[in-house]
């Protein structure tokens, strides 16, 4: 007989691992890419695959410059990649999008140490980042079935004062301006129920974000209707769901996390309100996630049976 | 202050094959191995040499010191040799083998003991040599001492068995239902102050559950609760917790919350004790996992070889990987299938290759899994980036402050790691040079 192997319990492993984690995000975020192809025509195909197709081989280089061990089987550089894409309008050339998601993928993440080790939310930040350098994406774009002339999106109309043209069911199906993926409000939040049942997030984060958000618009505009362009429009939805629940940049504790979740939606309604942007989700998550590590230590549970040291 | 905490809980799969397995008893084995480290405490001191004739039921090692018990003879025959062992723990103690003649002849001393309260009763388990049957080996006689001063109001049972695989526990309920209401009943009488009795049962015991609800229909003292089938419901503090809503705090017993804990099989073992004056020299273990061809649950003499007990239940199917004394969340491999039955052995687990590759471990993604499953709110990545601080000082402060000895090593958080990441493994690296350097630090202060 060989020799039995010898380790410290437990010896028994759940299946969840990485790649299933980040596989689930992958499928939650399938009815979203499919509604950007429907909605923003096959232009949006061609964002998702550059941007995935970017992030995941310039993880796959820089592992093999680096000599580390190679990472892209956990998935997790597609997510970023896909998540950025689908935070992208439609009007963005294929070589911001390669840039953008290079930066995304090597600045934010990989420099940092990889998976794991990253501060910022490295899709939130390519995308500011490419807010920033390149002015067409923070315009919006239209989709091809809304007829209107004006390139603004909702939120942007609403800033200048214009009048709403999509209507409320046109914004929950998404055929309104924006990204190609932040527009279908019901595609994202199939994902959103697909990933609470399946464990990877907690409900908490996405639902106090919005909740937040749209309370005070409520409390501020004192219009209901009002507050739910706030709630559908822009990036709320998928920065909730996909970006504000991200693991790594945001506190490990559940009390944390609606924490987290509560500054965010407080700094979106600032920036959308008073801010020079239209939209604030990507800056209130990217600001949030800079103050994690003290709501995790502010939220830390206190152990059962733990005495203070003296 | 805010009323009920919930604690961290974790859905491991139950895998309770034998559950509807009455224990079958195994026929002495040829030779035990009796070696003396088989309780938390002082190691026993043999008695014996080599060329004794033994009978069953004599002591062959008396307790070594005030937390210790005495280990008896499991068959009858001749002392062949006393020698060193090298036990699983990694320490090498004492151990004696005796060479079994197959007649199982009882020593003439054996005979039942008189208990009348408390005293007499400590005595009793004491002579008995019995430890805490769940696992832990914590020698009975002295949890029972902790009740002289009046301290104690209420006697908490664990029939939790939380840990996949074992169903020894739940055979115990089952089989020897008047055994365990008998040992209610003698603890009852012997300790007057304890006011309320709560049985801790997992749900996905509904029988046992419905058994022993039954047998004390008309006691009003005794309460059978019905426990969430989630990982750890057995471990100490936790029961304690969801069954009286009591705080163990962290460096302290039971005892000191006015709580009594016992294992379902370990009370059984004292009524039976207290009817044929036995002593604990057979227990009934659960065999099983994934190389195991038929699970079953044993009764076995201790010191028999665990590769006899694994024959003696029909072998295994494939080449095992691994062995564990117990389940798999907090089984403890063995390197040798000499290795023999324990008092605490209430398992023999062995898996087959596959589900014996270690798993590869990937970066911490932060995803606080450990963190919502751990029954003590602690968080295990905070130990883990602590015990990367180079200087002492530093990372044996951080260690205290983030209160690692508050583990008790469920396994919980290396479970769910998606990164399949070392963090109880790490703890136990931690407490052990936090124990270590507080013990110096103790030293150096008197």
């Amino acid at each position: 007989m060989e020799k039995l192997i010898v380790s410290t319990s437990p010896h028994l492993r759940s299946t969840t691992t990485t790649q299933t984690v980040m596989r689930d995000v992958l499928i939650a975020l399938l009815p979203a890419t499919v509604a950007s192809v429907v909605l923003f025509g096959i232009k949006a195909a061609f964002i998702v695959l550059a941007c995935v197709a970017s992030a995941v081989l310039s993880e796959a280089l820089f592992c093999i410059i680096n000599k580390r061990p190679q990472t892209v089987g956990d998935l997790s550089a597609a997510v970023t990649g896909l998540l950025l894409a689908l935070n992208l309008p439609a009007k963005t050339e294929i070589w911001q999008c390669v840039v953008g998601s290079v930066f995304a993928i090597i600045v934010v993440k990989c420099l940092f140490g990889g998976i794991g080790c990253n501060f910022a939310n490295p899709a939130i930040t390519g995308r500011i980042f490419m807010l920033i350098c390149f002015a067409k994406v923070a315009g919006g774009s239209h989709t091809v079935f809304a007829d209107v002339t004006s390139g603004a999106t909702p939120l942007a109309a609403i800033k200048a004062g214009e009048e709403l043209t999509p209507t409320l069911t046109d914004m929950l199906i998404g055929n309104r301006g924006g990204a190609i993926g932040e527009t279908c409000a019901v595609a994202l939040l199939l994902g959103f129920i697909y990933l609470v049942l399946r464990k990877v997030i907690h409900w908490e984060t996405p639902v106090i974000f919005m909740g937040t958000v749209f309370v005070l618009s409520l409390i501020i505009k004192g219009d209901l209707n009002a507050a739910l362009y706030q709630l559908l429009g822009g990036g709320l939805i998928i920065g909730a769901v996909f970006m504000a629940t991200d693991y790594v940049t945001t506190p490990i504790n559940r009390a944390g996390k609606c924490v987290f979740a509560l500054g965010c939606g407080i700094i979106t309604v600032l920036i959308r309100f008073w801010g020079s942007y239209p939209e604030g989700v990507s800056f209130s998550i990217l600001l949030m996630n800079i103050l994690s590590p003290y709501i995790e230590k502010m939220c830390a549970k206190k152990p059962l049976g733990g005495v203070k040291n003296a | 202050m805010f009323g009920f905490k919930y604690l961290g809980n974790t859905h491991v799969p139950h895998r309770k094959n034998t559950a509807q397995m009455p224990a079958v008893k195994m026929p002495p084995p040829d030779e035990v191995l009796l070696h003396v480290a088989q309780n938390i405490g002082a190691p026993a001191k043999v008695i014996v040499k080599a060329g004794d004739e033994v009978k069953v039921g004599q002591v062959i090692a008396e307790a070594g010191g005030f937390v210790s018990a005495p280990i008896h003879a499991s068959v009858s025959g001749k002392v062949v040799k006393v020698d060193k062992y090298l036990c699983y723990g990694g320490q090498t103690v004492d151990a004696v083998r005796i060479q079994s003649d197959g007649l199982m002849t009882v020593d003439e001393s054996i005979a039942p003991p008189v208990i009348t309260d408390l005293d007499s009763l400590v005595e009793a388990v004491r002579n008995s040599g019995l430890v805490g049957l769940g696992g832990a080996g914590f020698p009975t006689s002295v949890k029972l001492a902790g009740a002289k001063n009046g301290s104690i109001n209420t006697l908490v049972v664990n029939g939790a068995e939380c840990e996949p695989y074992i169903t020894a526990d739940t055979r115990t309920m089952l089989d020897d239902t008047a055994y365990v209401v008998a040992g209610i009943e003698l603890l009852e009488k012997c300790i007057p102050s304890i006011e309320s009795i709560v049985f801790g049962i997992e749900a996905n015991k509904p029988e046992c559950i419905a058994r022993l609800q039954e047998a004390f229909k008309n006691d009003k003292k005794v309460t059978v609760k019905k426990l969430p089938s989630l990982y750890p419901q057995g471990s100490e503090k936790v029961l304690v917790y969801n069954c009286t809503g009591r705080t163990v705090m962290e460096g302290k017993l039971p005892s000191d919350a006015g709580v009594i804990v016992m294992n379902v099989s370990s009370l059984a073992f004292i009524a039976k004790y207290a009817e044929t004056g036995m002593p604990l020299v057979e227990r009934t273990l659960t065999l099983d996992g994934s190389a195991v061809s038929e699970p079953k649950n044993i009764t076995a003499p201790i010191g028999t070889a665990i590769g006899k007990v694994i024959e003696f239940g029909g072998g295994l199917k494939e080449e095992a990987g691994k062995v564990l004394y117990g389940g798999p969340m907090m089984g403890v491999c063995i390197c040798n299938l000499e290795d023999p039955v324990l008092k605490t052995t209430n398992a023999i687990t062995a898996f087959n290759k596959k589900d014996s590759t270690p798993a590869k471990e990937t970066a911490c993604i932060h995803c606080g899994r450990c963190v919502s499953v751990c029954p003590h709110s602690l968080n295990p990545t905070e130990f883990a980036r602590a015990l990367n601080v180079e200087m002492k000082e530093v990372r044996m402060e951080k260690l205290d402050a983030a209160k690692v000895m508050l583990c008790m090593e469920c396994g919980s958080c290396s479970f769910v790691c998606p990164a399949n990441r070392p963090l109880v493994q790490n703890n136990r690296i931690a407490k052990a040079e936090l124990r270590a350097y507080l013990a110096h630090q103790a030293t150096l202060t008197k």
